[in-house]
């Protein structure tokens, strides 16, 4: 635990100076408070809106996890499926690559037609942008199996079902990680995005801040929807952590 | 004949198998690797492959053991009964770095089938004779170059195979580890009694390990030269720097440096 503060020690100086200095340059009077409210009345607006920003957290934090989970399962589901031929992944890959190129804000309004206001599209918003790191980090970790080990897979005569569970799932598991670890961030985003067009959270706390020039709570709802992320992007850290510490470079020394 | 008994009690058939290859042929693309080559090796032999880099002999090996089909000629393999009994050891250990030692010695048992007690026996069992019961709850990743090559070594030898096919297992290794590792070996062959095929460049472990080297010509996988070698059954590292060697070597380095 100690330890953990320690490593956190670092990331926080920077944190401090700039808030400190912001508030100092708002105080001082050269930037205009309406503009960048100094961080103190943003500490103030969330001790007196906590009720409302906690529950909008709460209602983004469901959302982009769900997301998560769905574009982690189907975005594993549907490279497995890819990586089992190279005609099946000439068919269907481009039709993946559309989930990155799609742009959500356009498409948006269209979720709302499609599944109505509320978590489902906020949900569909997260699922849809955070999938394609997933699905592309799956396949190549999948397509870069040791040709050794495969031979040596092939000479005992293992069946698909156990070359993949036993060797080639295992052998990709530090590039799924880090589609995982993309796919966490871009979730929140997305389900940011989709409280802006269809949905209640931090987005249309921000969507409603925005048009009452109430820059304090916009600036407070992006603080938590940072943390969101960050605590996302912890989380898939120790995930990996746990799988990978006793075997991947990456996770040694 | 010679039967080795497990911890486990089951005694398994560990004789080697003879070959005959006739007019093997093999080309990738336009590159034609192995040219109508024909090759007889006896039971419970111990040959060693020898030629420069590029000359078919890992392909020649592939062969061997059912990874790629020739274009031409015929292999056969005798007795055919068992399924299963080739092991292949490649350059580098290639071991699964997330399983412990003894999961990685286990695991061809475990994908031919074999109970876990079982395995788990057989692969205690081999690990010993390796000289790694110590450490089989390390991660390949804790181990040293010349420990990997054990754990390899140890998980092909773990289902009693018939055929032992490596290819350059120690050409990786420091100087002693590998003199170390070729004692072994020949003394496991001579305990088990299986056909080994030793695919290498280097001319002194040829000479060192095996009865019969066979020297291929450059390009197209032809036999050059066909050598049984009159060396003592038991191999230690006084014969390392012995006359006889040396002759043996020789005659192998005469071949291995004439055109062709």
């Amino acid at each position: 635990m100690w330890k953990t503060l320690q490593k956190a020690v670092p990331a926080a100086i920077p944190f401090l100076i700039v808030t400190l200095a912001m508030e100092w340059l708002v105080r001082a009077g050269w930037i205009k408070a309406f503009l960048v409210p100094p961080p103190s009345a943003v500490f103030e607006t969330m001790v007196r809106d906590w009720r409302e920003l906690f529950a909008a957290l709460a209602r983004t934090s469901s959302a982009a996890l769900i997301g998560f989970a769905l574009s982690a399962l189907g975005g594993i589901a549907i490279a497995v499926f890819l990586s089992s031929s190279r005609a099946i992944q000439q068919a269907f890959y481009p039709y993946a690559v559309f989930f990155q190129t799609v742009p959500i804000i356009a498409i948006a309004p269209l979720l709302v037609i499609w599944f109505g206001y509320g978590m489902r599209t906020v949900v569909a918003s997260a699922f849809i942008v955070s999938i394609f790191p997933v699905i592309a980090n799956t396949l190549t970790g999948l397509l870069s199996t040791d040709p050794a080990l495969r031979d040596l897979f092939r000479l005992y005569g293992a069946s698909p079902s156990a070359t993949l569970w036993k060797l080639r799932f295992p052998a990709a598991l530090p590039q799924i990680l880090t589609g995982l670890r993309i796919a966490g961030g871009l979730a929140v985003i997305g389900a940011i995005v989709g409280e802006f067009i269809g949905g209640q959270g931090l987005g249309s706390v921000v969507d409603v801040a925005r048009t009452q020039q109430r820059t304090d709570k916009v600036f407070a709802a992006v603080l938590l929807a940072s943390l969101l992320g960050l605590a996302l992007f912890g989380f898939i850290n120790i995930l990996s952590h746990v799988a990978l510490r006793r075997w991947h470079a990456s996770e040694q020394n | 004949m010679t039967e080795a008994k497990t911890a486990s009690g089951l005694s398994i058939e560990t004789s080697g198998v003879a070959l005959r290859l006739q007019r093997v042929r093999r080309a990738f693309d336009d590159l034609v690797v192995i040219s109508d080559l024909t090759l007889n090796v006896d039971a419970g032999e111990f040959l060693a492959i020898l030629g420069p880099s590029g000359c078919g002999k890992s392909t020649l090996l592939r062969i061997i053991a059912g990874l790629v089909t020739p274009d031409g000629g015929t292999l056969n393999i005798t007795p055919t009964d068992t399924k299963f009994q080739t092991a292949y050891v490649f350059q580098d250990a290639h071991l699964l770095p997330w399983r412990t030692v003894l999961e990685n010695a286990a695991l061809p048992l475990e994908l031919m089938g074999v109970e876990r007690a079982e395995r788990i026996a057989r692969a205690n069992d081999t690990l010993a004779e390796v000289g790694l019961s110590e450490a089989k709850s390390r991660y390949p990743a804790q181990l040293s170059g010349g420990m990997r090559m054990r754990v390899s070594l140890a998980r092909a030898l773990v289902t009693q195979p018939r055929l032992l096919l490596l290819d350059e297992p120690f050409a990786a290794l420091d100087e002693i580890t590998r003199f170390r590792l070729d004692v072994r070996l020949r003394d496991l062959w001579i305990e088990r009694g299986m056909t080994v095929i030793f695919v290498t460049h280097s001319i002194t472990e040829a000479a060192f390990l095996a009865d019969r080297a066979i020297v291929l010509t450059r390009k197209g996988g032809g036999v050059k030269l066909d050598r049984r070698l009159d060396l003592p059954r038991i191999r230690n590292n006084e014969l390392r720097v012995s006359p006889q060697l040396a002759h043996e070597m020789q005659a192998l380095l005469a071949a291995m440096e004439e055109e062709g």
